[in-house]
């Protein structure tokens, strides 16, 4: 049997997902998108507007799926027709496909205002990824935005866009914001929400033309006011995309009218999604429209099916990082209703509920939105609350004395408690999945159950539902937080530096909500080196965040005296050298003089106040600091290479002196240590390095990853390239992309664990924009890196460091 | 007991240290990001560790050896560690800090 689908979106996805699990190879099926792409999660396009996610990240369907169940995708192919006779459809693209069923699912169109200019360049919708990279594109001018409307997408767009840097205003013709899911109240809370993150709001505002020549310039508005804009994104709405289906003569109202099975007023063809009309009502969140999914499988799988479509209230929530607020049902006046509203102005808390027959109706939470999977089960299942009346509004957690602890408040709930919205998941489900299946991680369950698969906002609540199931069982390492000063783990922190532009670290605490005034010894350095690395040159460097070795430039010993290790390039010394060095430990009385295992030279047992008349003696003849106590590039070991050795295969030497005078001073996640070895028999140990070459005849081949410490791990080979240039770009821009993503003091074979060594390869060896991308940063930020710290140390820097604030003897006592 | 002046608040970088040599040892003086100050024994209680060299969070410091953290207010150890270092009266009169010391000069005064 041959399954055509029209459109790839969620719904058709999901259908997809119940029929191969249900019958698997039933159906031979061929998918026609007009996007260019696999199926993503459009929930999720607000995140990768505002920089908090990217395209990869909101893949629902790989192209592996696709292949995997034998699906045949075209993408950029839009039908144009339906011929229900011949049972074909028609792409643009001119390809023919006979069906035995049909499934159209095109979803919904932007709304666009009729007014002039709507086609100006610069005019956007807010609807699939095209959109969102129009939007950031449009962003990098950093001008002005204007968005149209100021429903759930309008918000979500003005947010985002003002994340980038855009000079924002939401015109929205309804007195409040999202008039249609919130009271007026919580709309207002909402607006000083909105504006305080300064994005203007202009209410009441009936746009009158978009006015510009070739581009936008501005929006007019009726009362003759002009906003000017070089961006505007029209979301005032969406309707249903049957334009399709009413050409091939099937009944259409507002969408394309099916019955509660899904199907269309042709039992060959199938109609779900935002396209679809069921019981007079179109649908545009997620929940339902997964609930058509599931309908229409079970009909596809069995034509005598009595699976229903039934009309049910979904709640809505803003994902709009720092708002919270949630909206269900019916909440407008009435006589036969009663209300109960809890308000706390000074938290920014507003909550009510609306009653009618002593059952909930409707609610509206906002600043604080935990209770509402619980006033939804309530609603659902029409509750009697004539009991609870007088505790209702605070929520679960007052009832019947049960503890103020959300873990006991999770554990309560009923087994039919709703946990996830999007996909129609209950406690019960997860539960039993966790159960049956012995999942112990969040991937895993959303693997198998879908819960907080979609949106994510119930992500905390399913990690409650697994600790409260599985007890210290539950390691919950997905989301480790950086450090007790926070929630967040390492990679949200990153990125969410880079999307709100935060530069310095009391912004960064200020904005991601650090629940300590100044953080800890754990957060405090991390901070400081994600600031360095991606904001070099504006972030001046924070001394009081940095360990004691990096704040005086040598290494702290266990008697409290310190360490001092001079750069050898290379590994390479001369007389003159080995002579300072011997003067500086007479001079000094240096107990100890050790040759590390970086072929260098390390002289141990130094006082703290001799520190900068050390390094003066060094720098005199010709040191610099070798920052052997940083994290960041230590040692190039070398072997003698072509220079000296019968094997050598070129000049090791000369490519670890090039690669470590490039990349000295640059700070990293954590110590990156290297070695070039001229010939395969690997005299340096470069197979055991952070970063590693090992000279050939044909060139040198790229090894990173190794280790030799705590975990003991031979390299991988990332490649072979011809040219020392070119093997020192690669080296380059590897290290830049390990400084970019990886987490504070995760060296580089732990990082590329996370992230796969095809990735790495992927992104430094084939990709050339990227590989290039890379090393132009490095080289900016290294402008503002290779500074010795020695002999600013030297020149007075921080001379408050090295002698004590006062010395106080007997006689100053005695006074 | 005598106060003994050791210098200005702002010869102390902010969430940073300075020591002061005593006759009774290394005493450690702490400046919090809110501009209070204290001085407790330069000494981890674990291992001797200098705590002046260590970074300082809200009202304690996280040693730079083995990263134990002592709070400046109780001079106790924070979290699962146990010890405590000796904590020394310390006053501001305008931008001056004096430290109280019980030296023998004040036994034979």
């Amino acid at each position: 049997m041959k399954l055509v689908i029209i459109g790839n979106g969620m719904a058709p996805g999901r259908m997809l997902e119940h029929l191969f699990e249900s019958a698997p190879g039933r159906y031979d099926v061929t998918i026609f998108n007009a996007e260019p792409r696999v199926n993503y999660d459009r929930i999720m396009l607000s995140p990768v507007l505002s920089g908090e996610k990217n395209y990869e990240q909101i893949i629902i369907h790989g192209d592996g799926w696709y292949i995997k169940n034998g699906i045949t995708l075209y993408k950029g192919h839009k039908i144009v027709a339906i011929d229900r006779n011949a049972k074909t459809v028609t792409s643009d693209h001119g390809v023919v496909e006979p069906y035995d069923k049909l499934v159209i699912a095109t979803g919904s169109m932007p709304f666009i205002l009729p007014v002039p200019g709507n086609t100006l360049a610069g005019v956007l919708s807010y609807r699939d990824l095209d959109d969102v990279n129009a939007m950031l594109l449009a962003a990098q001018s950093r001008a002005k935005a204007v968005v149209i409307g100021g429903g759930l997408l309008g918000l979500e767009a003005a947010a985002g866009l003002e994340a980038q840097g855009m000079d924002v205003t939401v015109l929205h013709l309804m007195p409040t914001l999202m008039e249609r899911q919130l009271d007026p109240a919580a709309g207002y809370l909402l607006q000083r929400a909105i504006e305080d993150r300064g994005i203007k709001v202009i209410c009441k505002a009936n746009t009158k033309a978009i006015i510009g020549d070739k581009k936008v310039e501005g929006v007019e508005l009726a009362d003759g006011r002009i906003i000017p804009a070089t961006l505007v994104v029209m979301a005032a709405g969406i309707k249903p995309n049957a334009g399709l289906a009413k050409e091939a003569g099937l009944v259409t109202s507002r969408g394309i009218v099916v019955d509660n099975g899904m199907h269309t007023s042709d039992p060959d063809i199938y109609a779900l999604g935002e396209c679809a009309e069921v019981g007079g009502h179109v649908y545009g969140l997620v929940a339902p429209l997964y609930e058509m999914a599931r309908v229409a499988a079970a009909h596809l799988v069995d034509e005598a099916s009595t699976a229903a479509f039934v009309h049910y209230d979904t709640p809505t929530k803003l994902k709009v990082t720092g708002i919270e607020l949630f909206s269900l049902g019916d909440f407008a006046d009435g006589v036969d209703r009663h209300e109960i509203v809890l308000r706390d102005a000074s938290a920014g808390i507003y909550k009510r509920v609306v009653l009618k027959d002593n059952r909930i109706i409707g609610t509206v939470l906002y600043g604080e939105t935990a209770d509402g999977a619980w006033f939804n089960d309530l609603k659902k299942k029409q509750v009697d609350i004539t009991d609870m009346r007088d505790t209702l509004i605070f929520g679960q957690a007052y009832q019947g004395g049960a503890p103020l602890d959300p873990m006991a408040a999770v554990a309560a709930l009923p087994d039919d408690a709703e946990i996830c919205g999007c996909n129609g998941v209950c406690k019960g489900k997860i539960v039993g999945a966790i159960q049956e299946k012995n999942l112990t991680s969040l991937d895993d369950v959303r693997a198998h159950t879908k819960a907080s698969a979609s949106c994510g906002s119930c992500t905390g609540l399913v990690e409650q539902l697994m600790s409260v199931t599985l007890g210290d069982a539950y390691n919950p390492a997905a989301v480790q937080p950086m450090c007790g000063c926070s929630t967040l783990g390492h990679d949200d922190v990153r990125r969410l530096i880079k999307a709100k532009g935060l530069k310095n670290i009391y912004a960064v605490m200020q904005e991601l909500e650090w629940t300590t005034s100044c953080g800890c010894a754990k957060c405090r350095p991390a901070l400081n080196y994600y600031l360095i690395c991606d904001w070099p040159g504006e972030y001046a460097d924070d001394y009081q965040s940095r360990f004691i070795n990096e704040r005086v430039h040598a290494n702290i010993q266990k008697n409290g005296t310190y360490s001092v290790v001079p750069r050898m390039w290379g590994g390479v010394t001369s007389a003159k050298e080995l002579r300072a060095i011997a003067d500086v430990v007479d001079k000094f009385n240096i107990p100890t003089v050790k040759v590390t295992g970086g072929q260098r030279i390390d002289m141990l047992g130094v006082k703290k106040e001799d520190l900068p008349a050390v390094w003066a003696d060094l720098g005199n003849a010709g040191f610099v600091s070798g920052h052997a106590y940083a994290k960041g590039l230590r040692t190039v070991k070398t072997c003698v290479g072509t220079d000296w050795c019968r094997f050598g295969t070129q000049d090791s030497t000369g490519l670890g002196i090039r690669i470590e005078q490039f990349m000295w001073g640059s700070w990293t996640p954590a110590k990156v240590k290297m070695a070039v070895s001229g010939c395969p028999r690997n005299c340096a140990e470069a197979t055991c390095k952070d970063v590693g070459v090992i000279c050939v005849d044909s060139g040198y081949e790229i090894h990173f990853a190794g280790a030799a410490g705590l975990d003991i791990k031979g390299t991988e080979v990332l490649g072979l390239v011809k040219t020392e240039d070119e093997a020192l770009e690669v080296i380059v821009a590897l290290v830049q992309m390990y400084r970019e993503q990886a987490r504070y003091l995760e060296r580089i074979y732990k990082w590329a664990k996370r992230v796969t060594i095809e990735e790495v390869r992927r992104q430094i060896l084939d990709d050339l924009d990227r590989r290039h991308g890379y090393y132009e940063r490095f080289v900016h930020s290294q402008k503002f890196a290779q500074v010795d710290p020695w002999s600013e140390r030297v020149s007075g820097l921080h001379k408050h460091e090295f002698k004590p604030m006062a010395t106080i003897g007997v006689a100053d006592a005695a006074e | 007991m005598s106060w003994v002046s050791i210098g200005s608040m702002t010869d102390i970088p902010r969430r940073g240290a300075r020591c002061v040599e005593t006759p009774l040892g290394k005493i450690a003086v702490f400046r919090t990001a809110e501009d209070r100050v204290f001085a407790i024994e330069d000494h981890c209680p674990h291992k001797g560790g200098p705590l002046s060299q260590g970074i300082v969070h809200g009202t304690a410091v996280t040693c730079p050896l083995h990263n134990w953290v002592i709070s400046f207010e109780t001079g106790k150890a924070l979290g699962a560690d146990e010890g405590s270092v000796r904590t020394i009266p310390i006053k501001v009169e305008g931008e001056m800090l004096f430290i109280g010391l019980a030296l023998k000069a004040d036994r034979a005064a």
